[in-house]
């Protein structure tokens, strides 16, 4: 009977073996462990056995049926298994092909630059006023200590408009408008639009500036060269050499042009910096006396500083874009790269 | 202005190379912009010595020479009459370049060759001996370069004089800031002369009719002149800084004003009718021919230097034809002056002659240094062409050039301006270096007075710059103003939905142009606007680089549509493009023009570019119009209607709309109308939108309030209308928003069909209709009497039949 059983199971797991497909499986199940199967009809005969081995026997082909059962849940599973893996492989996707991407559009250079400039002044207070850019005589020279016929107009050519108007030749226009207006404490910021009649290839015949003002009690030149040092810094690292030098304009006294250290060659001289190993980058100065009294502002109680930067040209310098009339070509394939 | 360092060193001794003097004149406030050798034109040119002459075999006047440079030696054919063995000379080898621009070559010579060629100091431009080799001292070097043996190297600087300094547009003026920049000494020239002969007085007179125009007029006379070329040196120093050199009279003339910043001019006297001069207005219409020969028409009261009959100058801008002095000249009439220099400036911008003198007039010259001027000048020219200086000088000057006022100066206020403590010795003597009286008053009170040729220097502040200028901004401390944050209270509304518009726009896919603001007048033409509208009243531009850019912008959508066909004729046709700029109107009443913030965009070509998952499709309206919706969306906008609006000129008369916010016009946005493509060239259609950026400021709220998330589901129910095709989709779903059904949640298009189960004329537009309760879950009952209500009404107010219900 042992030997039997034994026998039964060696079978079996031969046929398991053997066995091609889930049906032939299900076969053997039923031959061997079905209720007609084979071993039930061993078990059958476990009557014919004395009684005190029919436990062990029993017991015995419990365990052959558990290991039959078993191993045919174990080859069920494996082909299971065997089959979604093949499944998955034939889904397998080009996964080099491209993807399909949204086409993000582009902000101008002249404008990313121009609110990276106003984020950095934004910091140390200065908050954005802006103006009209056709503007009266008065505000963009005569209120600006540039009286008609003096020659210091010859420092910006203007375009006239009928009347006395003109397109304004910078923003300062706009800090006089805003200190009408208002008493110290000023500090403003006025990015815009301005205009010279001048077109090669660093000059367009409209560009964008950013000028700064600050007026309150005790402002000084230094607080100006520190305001001014932490922008470039910002804005060109904080390693970058800087200087200030003594310049002239009508609306400022003491003036300074700012230069910084070449970024194309690192100060050694290039075609850039005219092989001086610096490169001008706006200018500044102390408000000149002459623009408060046109504000009803008293020299005496308040002192302040303005600040003029050309955008594209400090866009240039950050993009390396040597061609200033490319910013108002509007070329898809210029203003993709930013 | 260009300075040449050897003039310079006629007035200061300063050694320093040439780029530390253009850093401490940079740093000083006069900017060096090149700094570039210069010298006598020839290069190749060495020291030689004669090793032996011996006459030419085959002609009379020339000799064999063998020269050597120490390492070797060289024959060379010779005329000159003056050398022999162990004369010291310039020896221009092959390869050399002479003044002229000839180069040496080797030669042959009557049969004899010749390996370069002996100098004399004419060839060389350095003298003007012409009548044999230059003699070179014996202690040079074999073999050196000429330019560097005899120091004939010059360097020149170009310095941008700004327009307050008129006293740097002078050697002296810059020589003077050089010696005060680095404790040299300066030397003024000698401007005492000589006077023999009669009184000027006794032969000339002069006369000013126009004081106020020219307050000052000095004159002398210098008799026996026999013009002729000028020395060398005066040659050579009038070259390096960009002065042709035309005769030993016309050269001082140049060579005073580059000195010292004081125009000067000389008449022929004996072409001086009348023998006297008259400073006076011209009469409307007079001619007067210019030295450069052109003829002008005078306008009434222009400022002429005149003689007892007609014009002879224009007052402080240039000569006339009529007493230029020539090659027979005898007597000079040698003029120094003190004009107006706004009047200056106007005249000379009015004839168009921007010239040297002209140039210092209107910024003003020293009136300190008219008669210095005049005197060594007058010494220079009797030098210079033999001639003799009349006795004395004349100087008209019927109204006195103020003194310079004197200025008080606080230290402690230049210390509150400049955040610099400063040492009132270190500042008293900076300000007598600039050649300023200092009177100190105690109490950190100093009283300055500016000498006559800084007439930029009248207030406090003028004195604190030049302190700051001359201490150097470098030892300016470094400072932060104290920290001030912009008010609680500013409202960045408009800054917020900006950055919404650009976010919303860049994220679509459109790309930010930035156009000119100026534009064609033919803009409004090409776009089709009718006569009477706004966009045809520009704002002109009276002096414009070029016609196509002469008037200012009154739409952007003509920008974007000129920037499409650039774009094409560039290969790139899938275009997104948006702009935000202001657009210019002018007004009938007010100085200045309507300035209206607009919003623009422009779509053409594919709606997306084609990749192996997508067919090229063509953008349409509604790419357009979904973009402005999302824009909308995104600034919390919620009533924004599009109606259909056939009226504007430049879009398609059925596909385009007026885009309302609430109540107000916004804008537009439409396809181009076909007529415009053809007129401006543009070959395929394109969408374009221009918005009001002020419509969208008040319209937009983005900070948002939460919303309850709705507890219990919607039931959805679909309806197919069948409809006349003109009726919008609006106009079919207007009833039911306006029927004020509590659960209808939302009704929107899902589906629009006219194909050949549709009558003609007849649409299918499907609507699905959302209910919703917020307190309990829908059942059929309750929606289906809603439901049919509306559908009623839709039914009654369009006409519409139910293709099906659900």
């Amino acid at each position: 009977m042992k030997e039997a059983l034994e026998n039964l199971e060696r079978e079996a797991l031969s046929e398991i073996g053997k066995a091609a497909d889930k049906d032939e499986f299900l076969a053997i199940r039923t031959r061997y462990l079905g209720r007609k199967g084979l071993l039930t009809g061993l078990l059958r005969k476990l009557k014919e056995v004395p009684p005190d081995e029919r436990p062990l026997l029993g017991e015995l082909s419990n365990r052959i049926k558990e290991r039959i059962a078993g191993a045919i849940d174990a080859a069920l599973e494996e082909r299971e298994a065997r089959s979604r893996t093949e499944r998955l492989r034939q889904d397998a996707l080009d996964v080099t092909l491209p993807g399909r991407t949204v086409q993000f559009g582009t902000l101008h250079p002249v404008t990313q630059t121009t609110a990276e400039i106003c984020s950095i002044f934004a910091k140390l207070g200065f908050s954005a006023v802006e103006g009209p850019e056709v503007e009266l005589d008065y505000y963009n020279f005569e209120a600006l200590n540039i009286p008609k016929d003096h020659p210091a107009r010859d420092m910006q050519d203007t375009f006239y408009i009928a009347g006395d108007t003109v397109l304004r030749t910078h923003t300062s226009p706009v800090q006089v408008r805003t200190m009408e207006q208002q008493r110290p404490p000023v500090r403003i910021l006025s990015p815009g639009k301005v205009y010279r009649p001048d077109s090669d290839v660093s000059h367009t015949p409209m560009f964008h500036q950013v000028e700064g003002l600050m007026v309150d009690r005790d402002v000084t030149f230094a607080d100006l060269k520190g305001v001014l040092q932490y922008f470039l810094h910002y804005m060109f690292g904080a390693d970058r050499p800087l200087r200030f030098r003594p310049s002239f304009f009508p609306f400022t006294e003491p003036s300074a042009e700012v230069d910084i250290q070449c970024v194309m060659c690192g100060g050694r001289g290039c075609r850039v910096c005219g092989h001086s190993g610096w490169i001008e980058i706006l200018g500044c100065g102390m408000v000149d006396p002459a623009v408060y009294s046109n504000v009803q502002y008293d020299p005496e109680e308040f002192s302040g500083f303005a600040f003029g930067l050309g955008v594209e040209r400090i866009a240039m310098l950050t993009l390396g874009i040597s061609d200033i009339r490319l910013f108002f070509e509007n070329d898809r394939r210029f203003l993709a790269q930013f | 202005m260009l300075v040449s360092l050897k003039w310079l060193r006629d007035y200061v001794d300063c050694s320093l190379p040439p780029e530390e003097i253009a850093e401490k004149l940079t740093m000083a406030g006069l900017e060096v912009e090149s700094v570039s050798p210069a010298g006598p034109d020839f290069s190749g040119v060495v020291v030689a010595r004669i090793e032996s002459v011996t006459p030419h075999p085959n002609a009379d006047r020339l000799s064999l020479c063998e020269v050597t440079t120490g390492d070797e030696v060289y024959r060379v054919v010779c005329g000159a009459p003056n050398i022999g063995a162990g004369d010291v000379v310039p020896l221009a080898k092959v390869g050399a370049v002479i003044p002229g621009g000839y180069t040496i070559r080797h030669s042959t010579i009557r049969g004899e060759a010749s390996d370069g060629m002996l100098c004399s100091e004419e060839e060389l431009g350095i003298g003007d001996d012409t009548t044999g080799i230059m003699q070179l001292d014996h202690s040079l070097p074999l073999g050196e370069d000429l330019q560097r043996a005899l120091d004939l190297e010059d360097v020149v600087l170009d310095v941008a004089i700004t327009p307050n300094r008129p006293d740097c547009l002078s050697m002296l003026g810059i020589a003077r800031e050089v010696a005060l920049l680095t404790g040299a000494d300066l030397r003024y020239p000698d401007s005492s002369c000589d006077e023999t002969g009669d009184d000027i007085h006794g032969t000339t007179s002069v006369e000013i009719q126009s004081p106020r125009l020219c307050p000052r007029y000095t004159a002398r006379l210098i008799r026996n002149v026999h013009v002729g070329p000028s020395p060398s040196w005066m040659r050579v120093r009038l070259e390096a800084v960009g002065l042709r050199s035309i005769n030993n009279v016309v050269d001082v003339t140049n060579f005073i004003m580059m000195e010292y910043g004081q125009p000067l001019h000389a008449f022929d006297f004996s072409f001086l009718e009348e023998g006297r001069i008259v400073v006076r207005g011209a009469s409307e219409g007079e001619e007067f021919q210019s030295l450069d020969e052109k003829m002008h028409i005078l306008a009434k009261d222009t400022l002429m230097i005149c003689d007892g009959v007609k014009p002879v100058a224009i007052a402080g801008i240039m000569g006339g034809l009529n007493s230029e002095v020539r090659d027979e000249t005898d007597a000079i009439l040698l003029e120094s002056a003190y004009f107006n220099p706004t009047s200056i400036r106007k005249a000379s911008r009015t004839m168009g002659m921007s010239t040297d003198a002209a140039f210092r007039f209107e910024r003003g010259v020293d009136p300190g240094g008219v008669i210095p001027a005049l005197n060594r000048a007058a010494k220079l020219m009797a030098e210079l062409s033999g001639g003799s200086v009349a006795k004395g000088h004349i100087d008209e000057y019927p109204r006195k050039i103020a003194p310079p006022e004197t200025i008080t100066l606080r230290i402690k206020k230049a210390e509150e301006i400049l955040g610099l403590s400063l040492d009132a010795s270190s500042i008293q003597q900076i300000l007598r270096h600039l050649e300023m009286t200092v009177r100190d008053e105690g109490d950190g009170i100093l009283r300055v007075t500016p000498p006559t040729f800084r007439g930029d220097v009248t207030r406090e502040i003028d004195l604190i710059e030049e302190i700051a200028r001359i201490e150097g901004y470098e030892k300016i401390p470094v400072t932060l103003p104290p920290l001030a944050p912009p008010s609680a209270e500013d409202d960045d509304h408009d800054e917020q939905v900006d950055s919404v518009i650009n976010n919303v726009l860049t994220g679509l896919g459109y790309m930010e142009v930035i156009h000119y603001s100026f534009t064609s007048p033919e803009s409004s033409r090409l776009l089709g606007f009718p006569e009477d509208h706004e966009s045809w009243r520009f704002v002109t531009i009276e002096n414009p680089l070029t016609e196509d850019t002469s008037v200012m912008r009154t739409n952007l959508v003509y920008g974007l549509l000129g920037a499409m066909r650039r774009n094409m004729n560039a290969g790139n046709n899938d275009l997104k493009f948006f702009e935000a700029g202001k657009i210019f109107i002018r007004t009938e009443t007010g100085e200045l023009p309507r300035e209206t913030k607009r919003i623009a965009g422009l779509l053409t070509g594919a709606r997306f570019e084609r990749s192996w998952r997508f067919q090229e499709t063509p953008a349409d309206f509604f790419d357009m119009k979904g973009c402005l919706e999302t824009l909308f969306g995104a600034l919390g906008i919620e009533e924004a209607r599009f109606e259909t609006d056939p009226a504007v000129s430049f879009l398609h008369p059925g596909r385009s709309a007026a885009v309302l916010l609430g109540n107000n016009r916004a804008g537009v946005i439409g396809e181009v109308h076909p007529d415009v493509l053809t007129r401006m060239d543009l070959p395929q259609t394109a969408f374009v939108f221009e918005l009001n950026r002020d419509a969208l400021i008040n319209a937009a709220s983005p900070r948002r309030r939460f919303q309850e998330i709705p507890r219990f589901p919607a039931v959805a129910r679909d309806v197919a209308f069948l409809i006349d095709r003109n009726i919008t989709a609006d106009q079919l779903c207007l009833p039911c928003i306006d029927a004020g059904e509590e659960l209808l949640e939302s009704v929107h298009v899902f589906d629009v069909y006219s194909g050949t189960s549709v009558p003609k004329g007849m649409k299918s537009l499907a609507l699905r209709f959302t209910y919703r309760s917020p307190s309990k879950t829908l059942a059929d009952s309750d929606v289906s009497d809603v439901h049919r209500r509306i559908v009623d009404k839709i039914i009654k107010a369009s006409g519409a039949k139910v293709r099906g219900i659900d």
